[in-house]
């Protein structure tokens, strides 16, 4: 019998970032109050309420279905697309709901950015792809298009292999290359929060470091809020870690607290890899 | 934790493999050869009726019947030509397709993009619209003449010249065979665009969304682009359907004989099926008028083969366009 199966659960040898000082929570960027969501007759989230901070990295962990994803896209409110979708519950950005009748959803999508877990480029150009955005909202100056395009590809850590073949179909490069370019096409019109959706699963382990490389570069100036299914990555790269099980939230806090010493049994249990 | 029983139980025997000998298949064989033959005969028919016409037609096909109009005697191969008719035909193909193409993608737009997918409505349009298609072509006919002729273009003369006798707009006019045909072939277009709607991921939509971008700028700027060769294959669908129609036309615009070109939109036209209809029943002569009738069937089909090829180029033209951007 191998020594391993008749052990107690350990915690897992991850790598926890350091993250040093994490700014407090005092006045948080956004805030979500007891909401629940349900598609049709089932509740998909359950009276969650948290409060997130300016320019930090949260982490959205928990096992499929939990509603981690659907909670990442309450916040630029693409749940609105589905029609069977009801929302209770408050989130506040910047102190204001934007599930408030007044908000304007084309203003609130400009200031909370998104990128998916499948790359979607558009079938344009490189330089369009990271232009769209800046166009639909009244940018069309070439030469200042020309310097956020530049600026967001080289953010994106993506321009030295672009460069040259900015004028050609974004569709020519390698997924890791396209969901780079989706994150440079996000930040082009410099939201306040970036929203990501998994954005490296469908990807190799060279591409995705890079994407994570990238989002520590980025922490320094967007609030980022990243659903992954990869316990590493949480903990290599977040500041905050939510754990989502069945609909709730079952734990918040700093990753170095979650991953070495969670408070919940459920928490433990899915960090140590016992289920999920 | 219990150590009785192991945790995986290698099985000991090794499994036994039977290949069977590979038996001759009588029905796969009865099945392949009957396909092929059905194929065969398809073709066959298709090579008989091309070649009928191409044998028959081509000796009386020049350059003069091409080119020549009917002023001297259209039954008399020395003299016929179906100038007119080529142009009737294609000016009213063209007139139908700058119809039919915005109400259709702007029909298939509003049920793909907007409507509830299982809302009654959109399921009594959606059914509507297949329905239309099965409609036999001379309720069209007959429909053009009574909505378009008497009820539009009637009503059009009561309004804005009531002093006259003669009607301006509610008589047969290549305008009103064209919306007729147009409304015959909304069905094609309107499928073939829902289809490249529906083919578009719903990735682009959210990229496009997310980024701030309202509904209508997002299927303006990322879905119809997207979409064209797909209305493209509509449009081509719908030319091809049409060109060869006449009993919509029959009350709606065809004329049996003009002096002239039509000017505008409200004169009649001579087309090129009508034209066949006219040979082969109107004519005193029939073994003279055959060479006659054979050439206007060729060019008939000429000219759906070409367009259909113009828009086959210029869909591929968009397609290369789309792949390589700039």
């Amino acid at each position: 019998m191998p020594e391993i199966l008749m052990s107690e659960p350990v915690m897992p040898n991850i790598k926890v970032k350091d993250h040093g000082h994490l700014p407090s929570a005092e006045s948080p960027l956004l805030e979500v109050e007891n909401l629940s969501l349900y598609y049709g007759h089932s509740q998909a989230l359950k009276n969650i309420s948290v409060k997130l901070s300016e320019k930090v990295i949260t982490a959205f962990i928990g096992p499929s279905g939990c509603g981690k994803s659907t909670l990442l896209r309450c916040f630029n409110r693409m749940n609105d697309l589905i029609d069977s979708v009801r929302i209770t519950g408050k989130i506040k950005i910047g102190g204001q709901d934007i599930y408030e009748k007044s908000v304007d959803v084309i203003e609130l999508r400009k200031r909370v950015g998104m990128v998916f877990q499948r790359s979607n480029p558009f079938p344009k150009s490189i330089y369009e792809n990271v232009a769209y955005g800046l166009k639909l909202h009244g940018k069309n100056d070439r030469a200042e298009l020309d310097e956020i395009v530049e600026r967001s590809l080289r953010n994106a850590a993506l321009w030295d292999e672009v460069k040259d073949r900015l004028h050609t179909s974004a569709l020519g490069l390698s997924g890791g290359q396209q969901q780079r370019l989706c994150i440079a096409r996000a930040i082009a019109i410099r939201p306040e929060i970036i929203l990501m959706d998994e954005p490296a699963s469908a990807l190799d382990p060279i591409a995705t470091a890079k994407i994570e490389e990238l989002v520590l570069e980025l922490r320094k100036e967007f609030t980022i809020i990243i659903v992954t299914h990869n316990m590493q990555q949480a903990a290599r790269i977040s500041d905050y870690t939510a754990f989502f099980y069945l609909g709730e939230l079952i734990e918040f806090d700093a990753t170095g607290k979650v991953f070495t010493n969670p408070a919940k049994k459920q928490t433990e249990d899915y960090v140590t890899g016992r289920f999920g | 934790m219990d150590t009785q029983t192991p945790l995986l139980q290698f099985q000991e025997q090794k499994p036994e493999l039977h290949f069977r000998t590979t038996k001759f298949n009588f029905g796969s064989f009865f099945f392949t050869g009957l396909t092929g033959l059905a194929t065969l005969f398809i073709l066959a028919i298709l090579a008989i009726i091309l070649g009928n016409i191409i044998i028959n037609g081509a000796p009386a096909l020049s350059w003069r019947f091409i080119t020549a109009g009917t002023e001297q005697d259209m039954f008399d191969v020395e003299k016929a030509g179906v100038f007119p008719m080529i142009v009737g035909t294609a000016a009213r193909v063209f007139l139908m397709t700058i119809f039919v193409i915005p109400v259709g993608v702007i029909t298939a737009i509003y049920l793909t993009e907007y409507a509830h997918v299982s809302s009654p409505l959109t399921r009594i349009i959606r059914g509507a619209v297949h329905n239309l298609a099965g409609v036999p072509s001379i309720v069209f006919g007959l429909f053009g003449l009574g909505f378009f002729i008497s009820f539009v273009g009637g009503n059009l003369d009561r309004l804005f010249h009531p002093e006259l006798a003669e009607p301006i707009w509610g008589k047969p006019a290549i305008v009103w065979a064209s919306l007729t045909l147009a409304v015959m072939t909304l069905p094609v277009v309107i499928v073939a665009t829902e289809e490249s709607l529906k083919a578009i991921p719903l990735g682009l939509r959210e990229a496009s969304l997310a980024l701030g971008a309202t509904k209508l700028e997002t299927i303006w700027k990322i879905v119809l682009p997207q979409a064209l060769p797909g209305i493209m294959t509509g449009g081509i669908l719908a030319i091809s359907r049409a060109a060869g129609e006449v009993a919509p036309i029959l009350f709606t615009g065809a004329a049996y004989y003009m002096a002239h070109l039509p000017k505008s939109l409200n004169d009649q036209f001579m087309d090129l099926g009508y034209h066949v209809f006219v040979l082969s029943t109107q004519s005193p002569n029939v073994d003279q008028t055959r060479p006659i009738l054979y050439a206007t069937v060729l060019v008939l089909l000429i000219l759906t083969f070409a367009l259909n090829i113009v828009a086959i180029l210029i869909r591929a033209k968009m397609r290369a366009k789309m792949r390589l951007l700039h």
